[in-house]
């Protein structure tokens, strides 16, 4: 089973052992407005927590995605290449942009749950 | 920017922005909207498709009076003033003493007073130029209480038009004061988009109905600073502070067209031997117009580099273009570089990026020429 995670840059990791899928949230797409171009580790890179991991441009502006976690790359979302709008249209599932092997899973006990998430996105309007 | 919300001056449609979604940023001390819920993407392309719709009210509109004001206005600036048809509109800067440009803006001459729109950024300083550099018995006064609307893209002839037939006829680059639906307006065919349209001054308090009445077409849509900004870009057109400032010349930004050519013989404006010495032997530096592959917009400050990897210019702004559905951008390079079709290559984040300099507009203008 694998749970969801949520750090206070608006990234979701979604965990199933030491696996973990990473992407932006919805608060997070809708704040950067369209989505033109998003850049992706390579595969097989070692990411330390708060390494520049991504980096996501809408017509407007350039935003940095870090690493909440630190792993390997395990896999990357090429159709996020290919098609960007796929990060706004479906952020937390098909707009995923890359995959870790977690090598220290106590860091997730400092990310959020669902409902710590929730209500700090509320906290921020 | 670093005001707080309660230092940000409001246009008369603030209500109207607040009401319709817009999302409120601070820009040239306004409290604008940068994009509505649609999105910059979709704003953009309706503007090109249909007819967008801008508040642009930050910005100065200032009327010079005094004796024989077309004469003193053109001791400031290189148009030509003095030899033009009343509301004729012309491109034109104000200019330091070493040619650079302070402002960039629009002066129109009528019969006893010379009309300006400023950038909203510069529009004090530019007031304040204008008060000490202008001959005594001149007036200058900012019309504060005017908002000023801009309608742009290729329905809004058609649009304007249902309201004021006399609309549809106007040239490209001129105003004329009309009134529009009971509303006295001063309009320009005119814009910022490279698209056919028009500028409407006209009084602050009368300036949301007028909005709400060309927003009840459904051509028409609301945009935000965000799309003006890329619209603009795509159509090769230049960003105060940005792509021009006080320490580039007009020759240098590649809009020596902008300097009147019985300006060119007589001289008599701020910077004028330098200027004319440019045009004469030509710049080291100009601006350009580049286009990149692939998606990643190249921005603003980022290195051009040629094939040995040195350093030879920089980009002074630049984005994703929506309707040339590639990374447009213009900077700076040596005259060398600055043929179209020269490969040359921007720094992204480290990594060199691919592109060509390219002849702007990145999309066809398609302004009225009658």
């Amino acid at each position: 089973m694998s749970k969801t995670y949520y750090s206070d840059e608006h990234e979701w990791i979604a965990v199933d052992g030491d696996k973990a899928t990473i992407g932006i949230t919805s608060y997070a797409q809708e704040q950067l407005g369209d989505v033109v171009f998003v850049e992706l580790p390579e595969v097989g890179k070692a990411l330390s927590k708060g390494d520049e991991a991504a980096v996501v441009e809408s017509v407007k502006a350039a935003s940095e995605v870090y690493a909440a976690v630190s792993g390997e790359v395990t896999e990357v979302n090429g159709a996020v290449e290919e098609e960007p709008g796929k990060v706004n249209e479906d952020p937390e599932k098909e707009g995923w942009f890359f995959k870790l092997k977690l090598s220290d899973t106590s860091e997730l006990d400092e990310l959020m749950d669902e409902a710590a998430y929730k209500k700090f996105i509320e906290g921020l309007d | 920017m670093t005001d707080t919300k309660e230092d940000l001056a409001r246009t008369p449609l603030h209500a109207l922005h607040v009401e319709l979604g817009g999302r409120m940023v601070p820009f040239a001390g306004y409290d604008m909207p940068v994009q509505y819920p649609d999105g910059i993407m979709t704003e953009h392309l309706h503007c090109r498709s249909a007819a967008g719709l801008f508040d642009v009210s930050h910005m100065g509109q200032v009327r010079v009076t005094g004796k024989d004001v077309r004469r003193a206005v053109e001791t400031l600036l290189p148009a030509d003033l003095v030899n033009s048809e009343e509301g004729r509109m012309h491109y034109s800067f104000l200019l330091n003493d070493k040619g650079g440009i302070l402002d960039d803006l629009m002066a129109t001459p009528f019969a006893d007073h010379v009309f300006m729109v400023l950038n909203a950024a510069c529009k004090q300083s530019d007031i304040a130029h204008l008060k000490t550099g202008l001959p005594v018995g001149c007036e200058v006064v900012e019309e504060g209480d005017k908002a000023l609307l801009a309608l742009q893209g290729p329905e809004a002839a058609a649009v304007l038009s249902e309201l004021a037939p006399e609309v549809a006829t106007m040239s490209f680059m001129t105003m004329r004061d009309l009134d529009i639906a009971g509303v006295p307006c001063r309009i320009s065919r005119s814009g910022y988009t490279g698209e056919d349209g028009y500028e409407i001054s006209l009084p602050g308090d009368q300036a949301e109905a007028f909005a709400r009445k060309l927003l009840a077409d459904d051509r028409v849509k609301p945009i935000g600073l965000g799309a003006r900004d890329s619209l603009r870009l795509e159509a090769g057109l230049c960003l105060y502070g940005h792509d021009i400032d006080e320490t580039t010349t007009p020759i240098e930004a590649a809009l020596t067209w902008a300097i009147a050519k019985s300006r060119r013989a007589e001289g008599g404006f701020p910077g004028d031997s330098i200027i004319l010495k440019q045009i004469a032997e030509k710049t080291p530096r100009r601006r350009v117009g580049l286009i990149g592959e692939g998606r990643a917009p190249v921005r603003e400050g980022a290195e051009l580099v040629n094939e040995a990897g040195e350093v030879v210019g920089t980009v002074t702004s630049g984005s994703y273009g929506p309707s040339a559905e590639a990374p447009v951008a213009m900077g700076y390079l040596p005259r060398a570089l600055s043929e179209p079709g020269t490969e040359i290559k921007a720094v992204v984040r480290g990594r060199e990026r691919p592109m060509k300099v390219a002849k702007m507009p990145f999309v066809e203008r398609r302004y009225y020429r009658g």
